[in-house]
Protein backbone atom coordinates (compact mmCIF):
# COMPACT_ATOMS: atom_id res chain seq x y z
CA UNK A 1 0.00 0.00 0.00
CA UNK A 2 2.78 2.42 0.92
CA UNK A 3 4.78 1.73 -2.21
CA UNK A 4 1.68 2.29 -4.31
CA UNK A 5 1.02 5.63 -2.68
CA UNK A 6 4.62 6.63 -3.09
CA UNK A 7 4.47 5.53 -6.76
CA UNK A 8 1.44 7.68 -7.31
CA UNK A 9 2.82 10.72 -5.61
CA UNK A 10 5.89 10.26 -7.81
CA UNK A 11 3.56 10.65 -10.82
CA UNK A 12 2.18 13.86 -9.34
CA UNK A 13 5.65 15.21 -8.59
CA UNK A 14 6.90 14.32 -12.06
CA UNK A 15 3.89 16.08 -13.59
CA UNK A 16 4.49 19.10 -11.38
CA UNK A 17 8.17 19.25 -12.34
CA UNK A 18 7.25 19.06 -16.03
CA UNK A 19 4.72 21.88 -15.65
CA UNK A 20 7.17 23.99 -13.62
CA UNK A 21 9.86 23.54 -16.27
CA UNK A 22 7.50 24.54 -19.10
CA UNK A 23 6.13 27.48 -17.10
CA UNK A 24 9.72 28.59 -16.41
CA UNK A 25 10.55 28.44 -20.12
CA UNK A 26 7.38 30.35 -20.98
CA UNK A 27 8.09 33.05 -18.39
CA UNK A 28 11.71 33.40 -19.45
CA UNK A 29 10.90 33.37 -23.19
CA UNK A 30 11.64 37.09 -23.80
CA UNK A 31 15.03 36.72 -22.10
CA UNK A 32 16.10 33.70 -24.14
CA UNK A 33 18.22 34.09 -27.28
CA UNK A 34 16.42 33.71 -30.61
CA UNK A 35 13.35 35.49 -31.90
CA UNK A 36 10.00 34.01 -32.92
CA UNK A 37 9.39 36.71 -35.51
CA UNK A 38 12.76 37.24 -37.23
CA UNK A 39 12.29 36.23 -40.86
CA UNK A 40 15.23 34.80 -42.80
CA UNK A 41 14.05 33.85 -46.28
CA UNK A 42 17.35 32.15 -47.12
CA UNK A 43 16.85 29.69 -44.29
CA UNK A 44 13.18 28.91 -45.07
CA UNK A 45 12.25 25.31 -44.20
CA UNK A 46 15.81 24.62 -43.08
CA UNK A 47 16.12 21.29 -41.29
CA UNK A 48 17.00 20.74 -37.64
CA UNK A 49 20.62 21.56 -36.87
CA UNK A 50 22.78 22.07 -33.82
CA UNK A 51 21.94 25.79 -33.70
CA UNK A 52 18.26 25.28 -34.52
CA UNK A 53 17.25 21.87 -33.12
CA UNK A 54 13.59 22.22 -34.23
CA UNK A 55 14.42 23.56 -37.72
CA UNK A 56 12.96 26.60 -39.52
CA UNK A 57 9.42 27.28 -40.78
CA UNK A 58 8.33 28.42 -44.25
CA UNK A 59 9.35 32.04 -43.55
CA UNK A 60 12.69 31.03 -42.07
CA UNK A 61 11.56 31.66 -38.49
CA UNK A 62 12.98 29.47 -35.72
CA UNK A 63 10.47 26.76 -34.80
CA UNK A 64 12.06 26.39 -31.36
CA UNK A 65 11.65 30.10 -30.60
CA UNK A 66 8.08 30.01 -31.82
CA UNK A 67 7.28 26.96 -29.67
CA UNK A 68 8.80 28.63 -26.61
CA UNK A 69 6.78 31.80 -27.16
CA UNK A 70 3.63 29.84 -28.02
CA UNK A 71 3.85 28.21 -24.56
CA UNK A 72 3.17 31.67 -23.09
CA UNK A 73 -0.14 31.70 -24.96
CA UNK A 74 -1.02 28.05 -24.23
CA UNK A 75 -0.31 28.19 -20.52
CA UNK A 76 -1.64 31.73 -20.15
CA UNK A 77 -4.97 30.86 -21.77
CA UNK A 78 -5.25 27.65 -19.72
CA UNK A 79 -4.52 29.49 -16.46
CA UNK A 80 -6.83 32.40 -17.23
CA UNK A 81 -9.75 30.22 -18.34
CA UNK A 82 -9.57 27.85 -15.37
CA UNK A 83 -9.05 30.84 -13.06
CA UNK A 84 -12.15 32.52 -14.46
CA UNK A 85 -14.23 29.34 -14.13
CA UNK A 86 -12.96 28.89 -10.57
CA UNK A 87 -13.60 32.50 -9.52
CA UNK A 88 -17.25 32.19 -10.56
CA UNK A 89 -17.80 28.46 -10.05
CA UNK A 90 -16.56 28.25 -6.46
CA UNK A 91 -19.05 30.77 -4.98
CA UNK A 92 -21.86 29.52 -7.24
CA UNK A 93 -21.24 25.88 -6.30
CA UNK A 94 -20.99 26.73 -2.58
CA UNK A 95 -24.23 28.68 -2.75
CA UNK A 96 -26.12 26.05 -4.79
CA UNK A 97 -24.97 23.20 -2.58
CA UNK A 98 -25.50 25.00 0.71
CA UNK A 99 -28.85 26.65 -0.05
CA UNK A 100 -30.40 23.84 -2.16
CA UNK A 101 -34.05 24.31 -3.19
CA UNK A 102 -35.00 27.17 -5.46
CA UNK A 103 -31.60 28.92 -5.39
CA UNK A 104 -29.94 25.64 -6.38
CA UNK A 105 -32.37 25.23 -9.29
CA UNK A 106 -31.85 28.81 -10.46
CA UNK A 107 -28.07 28.32 -10.54
CA UNK A 108 -27.81 24.78 -11.89
CA UNK A 109 -30.53 24.62 -14.58
CA UNK A 110 -29.01 27.35 -16.81
CA UNK A 111 -25.58 25.72 -16.36
CA UNK A 112 -27.12 22.40 -17.48
CA UNK A 113 -27.89 24.08 -20.80
CA UNK A 114 -24.21 25.01 -21.22
CA UNK A 115 -23.24 21.41 -20.38
CA UNK A 116 -25.68 20.09 -23.00
CA UNK A 117 -23.26 20.98 -25.82
CA UNK A 118 -19.97 19.24 -26.59
CA UNK A 119 -17.25 21.47 -25.07
CA UNK A 120 -15.46 22.27 -28.31
CA UNK A 121 -18.73 23.07 -30.08
CA UNK A 122 -19.76 25.50 -27.35
CA UNK A 123 -16.31 27.09 -27.49
CA UNK A 124 -16.61 27.53 -31.28
CA UNK A 125 -20.09 29.02 -30.86
CA UNK A 126 -18.82 31.51 -28.25
CA UNK A 127 -15.83 32.43 -30.41
CA UNK A 128 -18.16 33.14 -33.33
CA UNK A 129 -19.79 35.75 -31.10
CA UNK A 130 -16.66 37.09 -29.42
CA UNK A 131 -14.25 37.19 -32.37
CA UNK A 132 -10.64 35.94 -32.16
CA UNK A 133 -7.86 36.82 -29.70
CA UNK A 134 -6.05 35.56 -26.61
CA UNK A 135 -8.34 37.23 -24.05
CA UNK A 136 -11.51 36.15 -25.83
CA UNK A 137 -10.37 32.50 -26.09
CA UNK A 138 -9.69 32.51 -22.34
CA UNK A 139 -13.13 33.94 -21.67
CA UNK A 140 -14.88 31.42 -23.96
CA UNK A 141 -13.06 28.47 -22.36
CA UNK A 142 -13.81 29.90 -18.91
CA UNK A 143 -17.53 29.90 -19.72
CA UNK A 144 -17.30 26.34 -21.09
CA UNK A 145 -15.67 25.12 -17.84
CA UNK A 146 -17.86 27.09 -15.46
CA UNK A 147 -20.62 24.42 -15.22
CA UNK A 148 -18.06 21.63 -14.77
CA UNK A 149 -16.37 23.30 -11.78
CA UNK A 150 -19.66 24.48 -10.28
CA UNK A 151 -20.95 20.89 -10.34
CA UNK A 152 -17.81 19.56 -8.68
CA UNK A 153 -18.00 22.16 -5.89
CA UNK A 154 -21.73 21.62 -5.39
CA UNK A 155 -21.33 17.84 -5.15
CA UNK A 156 -18.53 18.25 -2.58
CA UNK A 157 -20.66 20.66 -0.54
CA UNK A 158 -23.64 18.29 -0.56
CA UNK A 159 -21.45 15.40 0.60
CA UNK A 160 -19.76 17.46 3.32
CA UNK A 161 -23.00 18.95 4.63
CA UNK A 162 -24.15 15.50 5.71
CA UNK A 163 -21.03 14.97 7.87
CA UNK A 164 -21.58 14.82 11.62
CA UNK A 165 -19.01 17.51 12.42
CA UNK A 166 -20.87 20.01 10.23
CA UNK A 167 -24.08 19.13 12.03
CA UNK A 168 -22.23 19.60 15.30
CA UNK A 169 -20.96 23.02 14.30
CA UNK A 170 -24.48 23.96 13.32
CA UNK A 171 -25.84 22.65 16.62
CA UNK A 172 -23.51 24.87 18.64
CA UNK A 173 -24.80 27.83 16.67
CA UNK A 174 -22.11 28.54 14.07
CA UNK A 175 -23.43 31.15 11.62
CA UNK A 176 -23.93 30.10 7.99
CA UNK A 177 -20.92 32.05 6.69
CA UNK A 178 -18.58 30.46 9.21
CA UNK A 179 -20.07 27.03 8.53
CA UNK A 180 -19.42 27.34 4.81
CA UNK A 181 -15.97 28.93 4.95
CA UNK A 182 -14.45 27.10 7.92
CA UNK A 183 -16.09 23.68 7.77
CA UNK A 184 -17.36 23.02 4.26
CA UNK A 185 -14.97 24.85 1.93
CA UNK A 186 -11.78 23.03 3.08
CA UNK A 187 -13.38 19.73 2.01
CA UNK A 188 -14.00 21.01 -1.50
CA UNK A 189 -10.36 21.85 -2.11
CA UNK A 190 -9.24 18.34 -3.13
CA UNK A 191 -11.84 17.58 -5.82
CA UNK A 192 -11.58 21.14 -7.14
CA UNK A 193 -7.81 20.90 -7.41
CA UNK A 194 -7.97 17.59 -9.30
CA UNK A 195 -10.66 18.92 -11.64
CA UNK A 196 -8.77 22.16 -12.23
CA UNK A 197 -5.70 20.17 -13.22
CA UNK A 198 -7.73 18.07 -15.69
CA UNK A 199 -9.30 21.26 -17.10
CA UNK A 200 -5.86 22.86 -17.55
CA UNK A 201 -4.90 19.88 -19.72
CA UNK A 202 -8.12 20.12 -21.73
CA UNK A 203 -7.79 23.90 -22.06
CA UNK A 204 -4.37 23.53 -23.70
CA UNK A 205 -5.85 20.99 -26.13
CA UNK A 206 -8.94 23.06 -26.92
CA UNK A 207 -7.05 26.36 -27.33
CA UNK A 208 -4.72 24.65 -29.81
CA UNK A 209 -7.71 23.10 -31.62
CA UNK A 210 -9.57 26.45 -31.82
CA UNK A 211 -6.49 28.26 -33.12
CA UNK A 212 -5.91 25.41 -35.59
CA UNK A 213 -9.48 25.83 -36.87
CA UNK A 214 -9.08 29.60 -37.23
CA UNK A 215 -11.40 30.64 -34.40
CA UNK A 216 -8.84 31.00 -31.61
CA UNK A 217 -5.72 33.13 -31.32
CA UNK A 218 -5.08 35.69 -34.08
CA UNK A 219 -2.19 34.97 -36.53
CA UNK A 220 0.77 37.19 -35.56
CA UNK A 221 0.64 35.72 -32.03
CA UNK A 222 2.67 32.50 -31.93
CA UNK A 223 0.29 29.67 -30.99
CA UNK A 224 0.88 25.93 -31.19
CA UNK A 225 -2.43 25.36 -32.99
CA UNK A 226 -1.68 28.10 -35.56
CA UNK A 227 1.80 26.68 -36.17
CA UNK A 228 0.22 23.32 -37.01
CA UNK A 229 -2.33 24.79 -39.42
CA UNK A 230 0.39 26.93 -41.09
CA UNK A 231 2.78 24.00 -41.30
CA UNK A 232 0.33 21.60 -42.91
CA UNK A 233 1.11 22.85 -46.40
CA UNK A 234 4.85 22.14 -46.08
CA UNK A 235 4.84 19.03 -43.94
CA UNK A 236 6.07 16.62 -46.60
CA UNK A 237 9.21 18.70 -47.36
CA UNK A 238 9.69 19.86 -43.78
CA UNK A 239 7.99 17.51 -41.30
CA UNK A 240 9.62 19.34 -38.35
CA UNK A 241 7.22 22.28 -38.77
CA UNK A 242 4.36 20.02 -37.62
CA UNK A 243 6.17 17.44 -35.48
CA UNK A 244 7.68 19.77 -32.86
CA UNK A 245 4.68 22.02 -32.14
CA UNK A 246 2.57 18.85 -31.76
CA UNK A 247 5.07 17.27 -29.37
CA UNK A 248 5.07 20.54 -27.43
CA UNK A 249 1.30 20.26 -26.94
CA UNK A 250 1.57 16.60 -25.89
CA UNK A 251 4.27 17.45 -23.32
CA UNK A 252 2.26 20.21 -21.64
CA UNK A 253 -1.00 18.23 -21.63
CA UNK A 254 0.81 15.15 -20.31
CA UNK A 255 2.22 17.21 -17.43
CA UNK A 256 -1.23 18.30 -16.25
CA UNK A 257 -2.75 14.85 -16.77
CA UNK A 258 0.06 13.30 -14.69
CA UNK A 259 -0.51 15.86 -11.95
CA UNK A 260 -4.27 15.17 -11.96
CA UNK A 261 -3.78 11.39 -11.96
CA UNK A 262 -1.24 11.45 -9.17
CA UNK A 263 -3.29 13.86 -7.05
CA UNK A 264 -6.50 11.91 -7.54
CA UNK A 265 -5.02 8.65 -6.29
CA UNK A 266 -2.82 10.19 -3.66
CA UNK A 267 -5.56 12.25 -2.07
CA UNK A 268 -8.33 9.66 -2.43
CA UNK A 269 -8.95 8.36 1.11
CA UNK A 270 -10.48 5.14 -0.26
CA UNK A 271 -7.20 4.29 -1.89
CA UNK A 272 -5.69 2.87 1.30
CA UNK A 273 -8.57 0.44 1.68
CA UNK A 274 -8.00 -1.24 -1.65
CA UNK B 1 -40.71 2.34 -11.74
CA UNK B 2 -41.11 0.19 -14.82
CA UNK B 3 -38.89 0.54 -17.88
CA UNK B 4 -41.26 2.47 -20.18
CA UNK B 5 -42.25 4.90 -17.42
CA UNK B 6 -38.59 5.53 -16.61
CA UNK B 7 -37.85 6.14 -20.29
CA UNK B 8 -40.85 8.47 -20.66
CA UNK B 9 -39.79 10.49 -17.62
CA UNK B 10 -36.27 10.89 -18.97
CA UNK B 11 -37.64 11.99 -22.34
CA UNK B 12 -39.93 14.52 -20.66
CA UNK B 13 -36.98 15.99 -18.76
CA UNK B 14 -35.19 16.47 -22.09
CA UNK B 15 -37.82 18.92 -23.38
CA UNK B 16 -36.96 21.91 -21.13
CA UNK B 17 -33.26 21.29 -21.75
CA UNK B 18 -33.81 21.37 -25.53
CA UNK B 19 -35.80 24.60 -25.17
CA UNK B 20 -32.98 26.09 -23.10
CA UNK B 21 -30.48 25.08 -25.77
CA UNK B 22 -32.58 26.70 -28.51
CA UNK B 23 -32.78 29.94 -26.49
CA UNK B 24 -29.00 29.87 -25.98
CA UNK B 25 -28.06 29.39 -29.64
CA UNK B 26 -30.68 31.90 -30.80
CA UNK B 27 -29.50 34.43 -28.21
CA UNK B 28 -25.81 33.91 -29.09
CA UNK B 29 -26.47 34.61 -32.77
CA UNK B 30 -28.36 37.80 -31.86
CA UNK B 31 -25.72 39.34 -29.61
CA UNK B 32 -23.09 39.19 -32.35
CA UNK B 33 -22.19 42.83 -32.99
CA UNK B 34 -23.18 44.26 -36.37
CA UNK B 35 -26.14 43.85 -38.69
CA UNK B 36 -26.09 40.37 -40.27
CA UNK B 37 -27.74 41.77 -43.40
CA UNK B 38 -24.84 44.21 -43.87
CA UNK B 39 -22.35 41.40 -43.19
CA UNK B 40 -23.89 39.28 -45.95
CA UNK B 41 -24.34 42.03 -48.53
CA UNK B 42 -21.09 43.86 -47.81
CA UNK B 43 -20.59 47.49 -46.87
CA UNK B 44 -21.32 48.77 -50.37
CA UNK B 45 -24.93 47.49 -50.26
CA UNK B 46 -27.68 50.05 -50.80
CA UNK B 47 -30.03 50.73 -47.86
CA UNK B 48 -32.86 49.31 -49.97
CA UNK B 49 -31.07 46.01 -50.50
CA UNK B 50 -30.29 45.77 -46.77
CA UNK B 51 -33.92 46.52 -45.94
CA UNK B 52 -35.12 43.86 -48.41
CA UNK B 53 -32.84 41.20 -46.92
CA UNK B 54 -33.88 42.13 -43.38
CA UNK B 55 -37.52 41.75 -44.41
CA UNK B 56 -36.89 38.45 -46.24
CA UNK B 57 -35.25 36.93 -43.14
CA UNK B 58 -37.67 38.64 -40.71
CA UNK B 59 -34.74 40.41 -39.04
CA UNK B 60 -36.93 43.52 -38.64
CA UNK B 61 -39.35 41.75 -36.29
CA UNK B 62 -39.09 41.85 -32.47
CA UNK B 63 -36.68 39.24 -31.07
CA UNK B 64 -39.37 37.18 -29.36
CA UNK B 65 -41.36 36.94 -32.59
CA UNK B 66 -38.20 35.91 -34.50
CA UNK B 67 -37.47 33.23 -31.92
CA UNK B 68 -41.01 31.85 -31.96
CA UNK B 69 -41.01 31.83 -35.78
CA UNK B 70 -37.75 29.84 -35.78
CA UNK B 71 -39.01 27.47 -33.07
CA UNK B 72 -42.34 26.98 -34.86
CA UNK B 73 -40.44 26.11 -38.04
CA UNK B 74 -38.20 23.65 -36.17
CA UNK B 75 -41.22 21.83 -34.74
CA UNK B 76 -42.54 21.39 -38.29
CA UNK B 77 -39.09 20.30 -39.49
CA UNK B 78 -38.47 23.58 -41.31
CA UNK B 79 -35.02 25.00 -40.52
CA UNK B 80 -35.36 28.01 -42.83
CA UNK B 81 -32.93 28.97 -45.60
CA UNK B 82 -29.31 30.12 -45.39
CA UNK B 83 -28.08 33.70 -45.94
CA UNK B 84 -25.81 33.05 -48.90
CA UNK B 85 -27.31 30.59 -51.38
CA UNK B 86 -30.91 30.51 -50.15
CA UNK B 87 -30.50 26.75 -49.75
CA UNK B 88 -32.94 25.08 -47.31
CA UNK B 89 -30.95 24.39 -44.13
CA UNK B 90 -32.96 21.23 -43.39
CA UNK B 91 -31.71 19.76 -46.68
CA UNK B 92 -28.09 20.77 -45.89
CA UNK B 93 -28.30 19.09 -42.49
CA UNK B 94 -29.86 15.90 -43.88
CA UNK B 95 -27.12 15.67 -46.53
CA UNK B 96 -24.34 15.95 -43.95
CA UNK B 97 -25.84 14.06 -41.03
CA UNK B 98 -25.01 10.53 -42.33
CA UNK B 99 -21.30 11.42 -42.68
CA UNK B 100 -21.00 12.59 -39.07
CA UNK B 101 -23.07 9.70 -37.73
CA UNK B 102 -21.05 7.11 -39.64
CA UNK B 103 -17.72 8.66 -38.61
CA UNK B 104 -18.76 8.79 -34.95
CA UNK B 105 -20.13 5.24 -34.91
CA UNK B 106 -17.12 3.68 -36.65
CA UNK B 107 -14.79 5.58 -34.31
CA UNK B 108 -16.82 4.49 -31.27
CA UNK B 109 -16.63 0.83 -32.30
CA UNK B 110 -12.85 1.16 -32.87
CA UNK B 111 -12.41 2.83 -29.48
CA UNK B 112 -14.44 0.14 -27.70
CA UNK B 113 -12.62 -2.73 -29.44
CA UNK B 114 -9.25 -1.20 -28.57
CA UNK B 115 -9.94 0.25 -25.14
CA UNK B 116 -12.14 -2.27 -23.31
CA UNK B 117 -9.96 -5.40 -23.74
CA UNK B 118 -6.80 -3.49 -22.77
CA UNK B 119 -8.53 -2.09 -19.68
CA UNK B 120 -9.91 -5.50 -18.73
CA UNK B 121 -6.51 -7.20 -18.90
CA UNK B 122 -4.77 -4.37 -17.08
CA UNK B 123 -7.38 -4.29 -14.31
CA UNK B 124 -7.32 -8.06 -13.84
CA UNK B 125 -3.52 -8.23 -13.59
CA UNK B 126 -2.87 -5.16 -11.53
CA UNK B 127 0.72 -3.96 -11.24
CA UNK B 128 1.91 -6.48 -13.81
CA UNK B 129 4.01 -5.40 -16.75
CA UNK B 130 0.92 -5.15 -18.97
CA UNK B 131 -0.82 -2.94 -16.40
CA UNK B 132 2.10 -0.55 -16.14
CA UNK B 133 2.44 -0.34 -19.91
CA UNK B 134 -1.28 0.30 -20.35
CA UNK B 135 -1.21 3.00 -17.66
CA UNK B 136 1.63 4.84 -19.35
CA UNK B 137 0.12 4.46 -22.82
CA UNK B 138 -3.30 5.52 -21.56
CA UNK B 139 -1.88 8.69 -20.03
CA UNK B 140 0.00 9.44 -23.25
CA UNK B 141 -3.06 8.61 -25.38
CA UNK B 142 -5.35 11.11 -23.65
CA UNK B 143 -2.65 13.79 -23.98
CA UNK B 144 -2.33 13.62 -27.78
CA UNK B 145 -4.48 16.22 -29.57
CA UNK B 146 -6.61 14.50 -32.21
CA UNK B 147 -5.92 17.15 -34.85
CA UNK B 148 -2.17 16.60 -34.52
CA UNK B 149 -2.64 12.82 -34.65
CA UNK B 150 -4.71 13.33 -37.82
CA UNK B 151 -1.94 15.41 -39.40
CA UNK B 152 0.68 12.81 -38.47
CA UNK B 153 -1.46 9.99 -39.93
CA UNK B 154 -1.92 11.96 -43.18
CA UNK B 155 1.83 12.61 -43.32
CA UNK B 156 2.64 8.93 -42.79
CA UNK B 157 -0.11 7.00 -44.57
CA UNK B 158 -1.20 9.41 -47.30
CA UNK B 159 1.69 11.69 -48.23
CA UNK B 160 4.70 9.47 -47.52
CA UNK B 161 3.31 5.96 -48.09
CA UNK B 162 0.43 6.82 -50.42
CA UNK B 163 -1.73 4.08 -48.92
CA UNK B 164 -4.91 5.93 -47.96
CA UNK B 165 -6.62 9.12 -49.19
CA UNK B 166 -5.97 12.22 -47.06
CA UNK B 167 -9.23 14.03 -47.82
CA UNK B 168 -12.65 13.63 -49.36
CA UNK B 169 -15.51 11.20 -48.93
CA UNK B 170 -17.50 8.56 -50.81
CA UNK B 171 -20.94 7.69 -49.38
CA UNK B 172 -21.48 4.19 -48.06
CA UNK B 173 -24.32 3.59 -50.53
CA UNK B 174 -22.10 4.34 -53.54
CA UNK B 175 -19.07 2.18 -52.86
CA UNK B 176 -18.65 0.48 -49.51
CA UNK B 177 -14.96 -0.32 -49.99
CA UNK B 178 -14.01 3.20 -51.06
CA UNK B 179 -16.14 4.55 -48.21
CA UNK B 180 -14.09 2.51 -45.76
CA UNK B 181 -10.83 3.74 -47.29
CA UNK B 182 -11.87 7.36 -46.94
CA UNK B 183 -13.12 6.81 -43.41
CA UNK B 184 -10.17 4.76 -42.08
CA UNK B 185 -7.81 7.60 -41.11
CA UNK B 186 -10.50 9.96 -39.76
CA UNK B 187 -12.04 7.20 -37.63
CA UNK B 188 -8.62 6.15 -36.31
CA UNK B 189 -7.82 9.79 -35.50
CA UNK B 190 -11.07 10.27 -33.63
CA UNK B 191 -10.92 6.96 -31.76
CA UNK B 192 -7.36 6.75 -30.46
CA UNK B 193 -7.53 9.20 -27.56
CA UNK B 194 -11.02 7.87 -26.69
CA UNK B 195 -9.68 4.31 -26.68
CA UNK B 196 -7.03 5.45 -24.20
CA UNK B 197 -9.64 7.10 -21.98
CA UNK B 198 -11.82 4.00 -22.21
CA UNK B 199 -8.93 1.69 -21.28
CA UNK B 200 -8.17 3.81 -18.19
CA UNK B 201 -11.77 3.82 -17.00
CA UNK B 202 -12.37 0.14 -17.80
CA UNK B 203 -9.29 -0.67 -15.73
CA UNK B 204 -10.65 1.37 -12.82
CA UNK B 205 -14.09 -0.27 -13.12
CA UNK B 206 -12.56 -3.76 -13.14
CA UNK B 207 -10.31 -2.97 -10.19
CA UNK B 208 -13.37 -1.82 -8.29
CA UNK B 209 -15.07 -5.19 -8.80
CA UNK B 210 -12.09 -7.55 -8.49
CA UNK B 211 -11.92 -7.14 -4.71
CA UNK B 212 -15.62 -7.63 -4.01
CA UNK B 213 -16.56 -10.65 -1.85
CA UNK B 214 -18.40 -12.46 -4.66
CA UNK B 215 -15.23 -12.57 -6.73
CA UNK B 216 -13.28 -13.94 -3.79
CA UNK B 217 -16.06 -16.50 -3.33
CA UNK B 218 -15.88 -17.54 -6.99
CA UNK B 219 -12.12 -17.96 -6.63
CA UNK B 220 -12.57 -19.90 -3.38
CA UNK B 221 -14.91 -22.38 -5.01
CA UNK B 222 -12.20 -23.10 -7.58
CA UNK B 223 -13.38 -21.22 -10.66
CA UNK B 224 -10.63 -20.43 -13.19
CA UNK B 225 -9.39 -16.84 -13.56
CA UNK B 226 -10.75 -16.58 -17.10
CA UNK B 227 -14.23 -17.71 -16.07
CA UNK B 228 -14.19 -15.29 -13.11
CA UNK B 229 -13.25 -12.43 -15.40
CA UNK B 230 -15.89 -13.17 -18.04
CA UNK B 231 -18.78 -14.36 -15.87
CA UNK B 232 -18.42 -12.33 -12.68
CA UNK B 233 -16.16 -9.32 -13.19
CA UNK B 234 -17.25 -8.14 -16.64
CA UNK B 235 -21.04 -8.05 -16.03
CA UNK B 236 -20.53 -6.06 -12.83
CA UNK B 237 -18.03 -3.68 -14.39
CA UNK B 238 -20.27 -3.27 -17.46
CA UNK B 239 -22.35 -0.40 -16.06
CA UNK B 240 -19.54 2.13 -15.67
CA UNK B 241 -18.00 0.89 -18.93
CA UNK B 242 -21.22 1.48 -20.89
CA UNK B 243 -21.59 4.92 -19.32
CA UNK B 244 -18.07 5.82 -20.33
CA UNK B 245 -18.61 4.55 -23.90
CA UNK B 246 -21.71 6.78 -24.05
CA UNK B 247 -19.73 9.78 -22.78
CA UNK B 248 -17.00 9.08 -25.34
CA UNK B 249 -19.54 8.95 -28.20
CA UNK B 250 -20.78 12.36 -27.08
CA UNK B 251 -17.22 13.67 -26.93
CA UNK B 252 -16.61 12.33 -30.45
CA UNK B 253 -19.53 14.37 -31.79
CA UNK B 254 -17.52 17.43 -30.72
CA UNK B 255 -14.21 15.98 -31.92
CA UNK B 256 -15.83 15.22 -35.29
CA UNK B 257 -15.81 18.98 -36.02
CA UNK B 258 -12.03 18.99 -35.91
CA UNK B 259 -11.55 15.67 -37.70
CA UNK B 260 -14.03 16.53 -40.48
CA UNK B 261 -12.12 19.75 -41.06
CA UNK B 262 -8.69 18.06 -41.27
CA UNK B 263 -9.87 15.32 -43.63
CA UNK B 264 -12.30 17.54 -45.59
CA UNK B 265 -15.29 15.30 -44.82
CA UNK B 266 -18.67 16.83 -45.72
CA UNK B 267 -20.16 16.40 -42.23
CA UNK B 268 -22.29 18.47 -39.85
CA UNK B 269 -19.34 19.71 -37.81
CA UNK B 270 -17.52 21.09 -40.83
CA UNK B 271 -20.74 22.66 -42.10
CA UNK B 272 -21.17 24.46 -38.77
CA UNK B 273 -17.54 25.60 -38.63
CA UNK B 274 -17.63 26.85 -42.24
CA UNK B 275 -20.83 28.74 -41.44
CA UNK B 276 -19.11 30.32 -38.41
CA UNK B 277 -16.16 31.41 -40.57
CA UNK B 278 -18.39 32.95 -43.26
CA UNK B 279 -20.87 34.36 -40.73
CA UNK B 280 -23.84 32.44 -42.12
CA UNK B 281 -25.82 32.77 -38.88
CA UNK B 282 -29.00 30.80 -39.71
CA UNK B 283 -26.81 27.78 -40.54
CA UNK B 284 -24.65 28.21 -37.41
CA UNK B 285 -27.77 28.44 -35.26
CA UNK B 286 -29.35 25.26 -36.62
CA UNK B 287 -26.06 23.35 -36.88
CA UNK B 288 -25.29 24.07 -33.20
CA UNK B 289 -28.76 23.00 -32.14
CA UNK B 290 -28.72 19.74 -34.15
CA UNK B 291 -25.26 18.68 -32.92
CA UNK B 292 -26.24 19.71 -29.38
CA UNK B 293 -29.47 17.69 -29.62
CA UNK B 294 -27.54 14.65 -30.86
CA UNK B 295 -25.12 15.03 -27.95
CA UNK B 296 -28.07 15.18 -25.57
CA UNK B 297 -29.70 12.16 -27.21
CA UNK B 298 -26.51 10.11 -26.78
CA UNK B 299 -26.40 11.04 -23.09
CA UNK B 300 -30.09 10.17 -22.75
CA UNK B 301 -29.67 6.74 -24.37
CA UNK B 302 -26.65 6.13 -22.12
CA UNK B 303 -28.74 6.98 -19.08
CA UNK B 304 -31.47 4.58 -20.20
CA UNK B 305 -28.99 1.76 -20.85
CA UNK B 306 -27.66 2.41 -17.37
CA UNK B 307 -31.17 1.79 -16.02
CA UNK B 308 -31.52 -1.30 -18.19
CA UNK B 309 -28.23 -2.80 -17.00
CA UNK B 310 -28.81 -2.02 -13.35
CA UNK B 311 -32.46 -2.56 -12.37
CA UNK B 312 -31.79 -1.07 -8.92
CA UNK B 313 -31.44 2.41 -10.43
CA UNK B 314 -34.92 2.47 -11.94
CA UNK B 315 -36.59 2.69 -8.58
CA UNK B 316 -34.95 5.97 -7.71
Amino acid sequence: MRSRRRGRSATAVAGLCLIAALAGIALAAPLLPGSPTTIAATRALGGPSFAEPFGMDDLGRSVLSRVVHAYRVSLGVALASVGFALALGLPLGLLAGYAEGLIDQCIMRPLDVLMAFPAILLAIALMSVFGTGVVLVSLALGIVYLPVLTRVVRAAVLATKAEVYVEGARAVGAPAGRLVLRHILPNCVTPVFVQASVLMAIAILVEAALSFLGVGVRPPTPSLGLMLSDGRGFMLQAPWVVIFPGLAIVTAVLGFNMLADGLRDWLDPQDGAR
Amino acid sequence: MSGPVYAARRLLLAVPLLLGMSVLVFGLMRIIPGDPAVTVLGYKATPDAVRALRAAFHLDEPLLQQYLRWLGGLVRGDFGVDFRQNEPIGRMILDRLPVTVELTLVAAVCAALLGVPVGLLAGARRRGAADRASLALGLLGISIPDFWLGIMLILTFSLAAGLLPSSGFVPLGEDALLNLQYLALPALTLSLSRAAALARLTRAAVMDVVHRPFVQFARAKGLGEKAILVRHVLPNAAIPIVTVIGLQVGYMLGGAIVVETIFALPGLGRMTLDAVLERNYPVVQSGLLVVGAMFMLVNLVTDMLYGLLDPRLRRR
